[in-house]
């Protein structure tokens, strides 16, 4: 079987993640409850024939996919496989409420058409002339996760050579409300250095897109490898420490090889348990989290895999995402831990080249 | 007329996103398929849900389409001899 490694990262989210020769190095501080993205110029990425149709999670995901495959220095790719929570939920709402606005009458195509949850992956394709392998995962927030196990089957099969992989997310207006209606959403604006500790319910909520082109070739701008991915519909709060290294083992490895333990915590009071449980266990090891700086939403967690790749290529742990301090200088292997709501978790192993 | 060409326009910006085209960028007389504007079939379809939301105008034939979809000339004057709202 081959090796799978992440050749090319792109980011694009509330943080200014687009330009890759800087790692966090300035900090977008917010007080909120919904974190939008800082917005590219995607005229400079998209025909704009070809854009006037695309809502901004199409936009995003269309250029952080360019971005990606130019760093790797790769023309096209053999197949695309996007992970999405939500799917274009802007022309969802659109369409819903053009039928109740229009007592079902005077219906359009193009929101419908750009309403499904794998509009993105198809732009993408149409974008690069990719007539390959083309696949959406919709697995709530193990949706970024099941794109990468989908593609590390692939690669270490040798079915294909390099496969583009991304998570990504909108924030849609109306659908934001219901979330805050329901408590999703944290009732009040908080500082995004505050947000980890905040102890109330609900998450700030944000959006994003985090693409990668994964290979199994090696090559000079190979930011990781990925070791193993699992995850998991349920898993009990007690079982998380045992299950994580059972995990490890998996990989001939145990908790004291892992350099740093990227969790997805949110500052939700009733589910962040989960993620202090698991850090009591690997107490003595370099943790880090990240969704203070993009908000939660289904596939934040391809941002976690985002700042891990980082992290392994630069051998450098930015403060603002450090929430201990041991004297860990030298970063060779993260495992990232992400739940959401107690339910899709996920273990994801990297290693330095 | 002048007016109904004006808001025909305002109307093909704001319903087929063209956001980078202002209404002094269409002339009366461009093409709107094809080499002028460049629309496709999707705004087509676009096009015959607007005739009959904002002019009660219903295209049974699609064929008929083709002539008046011309130019904000013919479909200005296709609605002036059709319209019902």
């Amino acid at each position: 079987m081959k090796n799978v490694y992440i050749n090319s990262i792109a980011s694009i989210s509330a943080q200014k993640t687009l330009d890759n020769t800087s790692f966090l190095d300035t900090i977008e501080d917010y007080e909120a409850n919904v974190l939008p993205v800082i917005h590219p110029n995607y005229k400079e990425y998209i025909p704009p024939a070809a854009a006037r149709r695309m809502a901004k999670g199409i936009k995003m995901g269309v250029v952080a996919s360019k971005i990606a495959i130019q760093e790797s220095g790769l023309e096209n790719v053999d197949a695309i496989i996007t992970g999405t929570g939500m799917g274009c939920v802007r022309d969802s709402e659109k369409f819903v409420s053009a039928i109740i606005d229009n007592d079902e009458q005077y219906l359009t195509p193009t929101s419908f058409i750009q309403s499904t949850h794998n509009t993105v992956g198809g732009q993408i394709a149409l974008e690069l002339q990719c007539k390959g392998y083309n696949f959406t995962y919709v697995h709530a927030s193990t949706s970024f996760e099941s794109t990468l196990i989908d593609a590390k089957l692939q690669l270490e099969l040798d079915e294909e050579k390099n496969i583009l992989i991304g998570g990504v997310d909108e924030l849609g207006e109306h659908t934001t409300e219901i979330q805050k209606l329901v408590h999703l959403v944290k009732a009040e604006a908080v500082k995004t250095s505050e947000v980890l500790d905040s102890k109330t319910k609900g998450a700030v909520f944000g959006e994003g897109a985090n693409f990668f082109v994964l290979s199994n070739e090696k090559q000079a701008s190979t930011y990781a490898e990925v070791v193993a991915i699992k995850t998991y519909n349920t898993l009990a709060e007690t079982e998380v420490v045992q299950e994580a290294i059972h995990f490890l083992n998996g990989s001939n490895l145990n908790i004291e090889d892992v350099d740093v333990l990227i969790l997805g915590n949110n500052g939700d009071v009733d589910f962040d348990a989960f993620y202090t449980t698991l850090a009591e266990g690997f107490k003595n090891t370099q943790q880090a989290n990240y969704k203070h700086l993009c908000g939660e939403f289904n596939t934040a967690s391809s941002f976690g895999f985002w700042l891990a790749s980082k992290v392994l290529k630069t051998q450098t742990l930015p403060e603002v995402v450090k929430a201990n301090h041991t004297d860990t200088t030298s970063f060779k292997t993260i495992l990232l831990y992400n739940q959401y709501r107690g339910e899709n978790h996920s273990f994801t192993l990297l290693k330095q080249c | 007329m002048d007016a109904l060409k004006q808001e025909l326009k305002e109307n093909l910006i704001e319903q087929l996103n063209l956001e980078d085209m202002t209404i002094a960028d269409i002339a009366d007389d461009d093409m709107l398929f094809g080499d002028g504007l460049g629309l496709d079939s999707i705004d087509a379809l676009e096009l015959i849900v607007m005739l009959d939301k904002s002019y009660g105008i219903k295209l049974t034939d699609p064929k008929e389409g083709r002539s008046i979809f011309e130019s904000i000339n013919t479909m200005a004057a296709y609605i002036t001899e059709n319209r019902s709202k």
